[in-house]
């Protein structure tokens, strides 16, 4: 690639792989990109799926198994599924948009067993559709869009959006990792559905996860939200990738001389164990399962006993040491603003489905890990591939024929004489946003020296040039997890008060008049603002 | 962090190099393909899972071991567990059938 910027005019310039033109580019290959694609593709779209690694393995769910916030239809279960969470995230979900995930999710979980996923009987026979195992489900979607005429670019990261001339986003442009050639797209109208960011924590399947999507779709110019609600933290065993929290629910917390800790819990006491990790080691055992809950463990999720069993430990009766991983904006909420219920940005031609999406309309300012979020990508993806197909035939023609530009500087820039190291970056990003006692645990002061540190940083790799293909993509990852890390502790900042898993030391209690969402954005200078709930629920009324 | 790509094992279909979500993996004609960038393994196993003889191992650990004795791990039939306990192949059965989570949060509430 002679150069990482380009335009409709000079494409006969670049070594292109692909230069395709389609009605809806989907960027990522997890749950909600493929449902995206599937539903656009279904709505009788052409669609393509660039995924930056391999679409069926990639992102978090394929590696992983997957709790699915499916409710049948009925009233008493519905109700309770909503009630459940509500305080918890800090009465800021919105009852409209849950019933409507809840509606879609339904339906579209029973496709898949339409499709072939083998979904276990539970104890009276009946059908259970709240789990999925990951590999298994992400092979079958890989399969189903195949099936509905979905072209899949594998290997081949996105790494700018292309707009036109009235701004609205237009395809994108990115390369093919093992070749090494450039790839353009042509859309109509473009899904991001590329995950949040876990800044490259090795939790289980989320290092591909590095906030590209957020980077990009603010570069376009839109909006993020709920980025304060992006510090969850999963508990795995020290040596491990293994995020998997459920089972500590069985778990006995000790310090190294075996003595419990108090307070310690998978739950609610997951703020012990990080403020006891600052200090000193945590180990955990598995004790208080017994003989039969052992062996449904085992079935239910074999990955979790993966790394045990190789590593010669018995969890249920060897005690082991444990981590926090981040896990960020994935296991978070926050995202790419959604402006109605077609799941669109706050730019023309934009849309958002899964983890890239924020979550709080949802599950509020509390963890959408698990359940919600795989209930989410099911349904946002299906919405936002339906409302860009159609907004992709609208345009017609003009959709791929208009003249278009790249956007994106970021790690971009030719002729910059400036060089820095991505891993660098990516290194002091992380030296923020890992530690507890900042992260997890803030205050004022510190959030206002990270965010000085990562404004300083912002400015060297916004000014930068990548040395070569492989560097481009990394100092990418690296621009997406610093422009992350100041969304996120801008919001943060600007959230005085202690509201769902945002947990600000200089004022511990929820103040009932911040009950509004903090939508964020900018790229040089970042900036948050408030939205209040109302809003949202207007514009879904409006387009429903 | 994957460990091993067994030479005696591998028949250089190369589908771990196209289905790493990390992009670990480099080809190489006429021979087995390299791990050529370990620090970028995510350690997820799914190399692992798609690898249709065996020939990998990821060990749990997310930092890399100094090395691996193949012949250990064949006799602790470590190479392909994964595959084999959760049914994942050709002329198995998904272990998804028998997923108990149901089970398991019943013994929740």
């Amino acid at each position: 690639m002679s150069s990482p910027h380009w335009r409709s005019q000079s494409s006969s310039t670049i070594d292109v792989d692909h230069n395709l033109q389609t009605d809806v580019l989907v960027i990522g290959g997890g749950p909600a990109g493929t449902w995206a694609a599937w539903s656009a593709a279904s709505a009788g779209a052409k669609v393509v799926l660039v995924d930056k690694g391999y679409c069926g393995t990639s992102g978090c769910a394929a590696a992983s198994g997957n709790g699915v916030w499916y409710v049948p239809p009925d009233a008493e279960a519905r109700e309770a599924a909503k009630a459940s969470r509500e305080a918890l995230g800090g009465f800021l979900a919105n009852r409209t948009w849950m019933d409507q995930v809840l509606d879609q999710t339904y339906t579209n979980v029973n496709l898949l067993a339409e499709w072939g996923y083998p979904f276990p009987v539970d104890g009276e026979g009946k059908p259970y559709r709240r789990s999925l195992q990951g590999p298994e489900y992400m092979r079958l979607m890989r399969k189903q869009i195949k099936r509905v005429g979905v072209t899949i670019l594998d290997n081949s990261p996105a790494l700018q959006l292309l707009v036109d001339a009235k701004g609205a986003v237009a395809g994108a442009t990115g390369v093919n990792r093992q070749t090494g050639k450039q790839w353009v797209v042509r859309a109509g109208g473009v899904i991001i559905a590329t995950g949040g960011c876990a800044f490259l924590s090795k939790a289980l399947g989320c290092n591909v996860l590095t906030g590209d999507g957020y980077l990009m779709a603010a570069e376009a110019g839109a909006e993020m939200s709920g980025m304060e609600f992006s510090n969850a933290y999963g508990i795995s065993p020290a040596f491990s990738s293994v995020t998997k929290t459920l089972f500590y629910n069985w778990a006995t917390f000790t310090y190294e001389d075996g003595t419990p800790i108090p307070g310690a819990g998978s739950q609610r006491g997951r703020s012990v164990i990080a403020q006891t990790l600052l200090t000193q080691p945590v180990y955990a055992i598995l004790d208080k399962a017994n003989e039969d809950m052992q062996a449904n463990m085992r079935k239910a999720q074999p990955n979790f006993f993966l790394p045990f069993d190789r590593a010669g430990i018995d969890p249920f009766n060897q005690r082991f040491p444990v981590t926090l991983r981040l896990e960020g904006t994935v296991r978070g909420t926050g995202g790419i603003r959604i402006v109605d219920s077609t799941c669109a940005a706050s730019v023309p031609g934009l849309y958002a489905a899964g983890d890239a999406a924020t979550r709080e309309l949802i599950c509020g300012g509390f963890t959408g890990g698990g359940s919600h979020n795989a209930a989410w990508a099911i349904s946002s993806g299906y919405w936002a591939g339906k409302s860009a197909a159609e907004y992709a035939q609208g345009l017609g023609e003009w959709g791929t024929q208009r003249p278009v530009e790249a956007v994106g500087e970021a790690g971009l820039i030719s002729g910059s004489q400036h060089q820095i190291k991505a891993e660098e970056v990516i290194q002091a990003t992380q030296a923020e946003v890992f530690p507890y006692d900042r992260n997890l645990f803030r205050t004022e002061q510190t959030l206002t020296g990270s965010l000085q540190r990562l404004d300083n940083l912002w400015q060297e790799i916004r000014s930068s040039q990548a040395g070569n293909q492989q560097n481009i993509i990394q100092m990418r990852e690296a621009a997406a997890m610093v422009a992350t890390a100041r969304w996120m502790y801008s919001s943060a900042l600007e959230r005085k008060e202690t509201r769902g898993m945002h947990k600000h030391l200089d004022f511990p209690e929820i103040d009932v008049n911040q009950q509004h969402y903090l939508v964020s954005g900018g790229l040089d200078r970042v900036w948050v603002r408030r939205e209040e709930l109302g809003i949202e629920k207007e514009l879904v009324g409006a387009s429903s | 962090m994957i460990e091993l790509v067994s030479a005696s094992r591998c028949i250089q279909c190369n589908i771990c190099v196209n289905v790493c979500p990390t992009n670990v993996f480099d080809r190489v004609s006429d021979a087995p393909p390299t791990i050529a960038r370990q620090s970028d393994c995510q350690t997820c196993f799914m190399c692992e899972l798609y690898c249709p003889v065996d020939a990998l191992y990821v060990a749990p650990q997310v930092d890399p071991l100094d090395s691996v004795d193949e012949t250990l791990l064949k006799e602790a039939e470590l190479l392909g567990s994964y595959r084999r306990n959760i049914g994942w192949g050709r002329d198995r059965i998904s272990s998804a059938q028998e997923d108990s989570t149901h089970q398991i949060l019943k013994q929740m509430k």
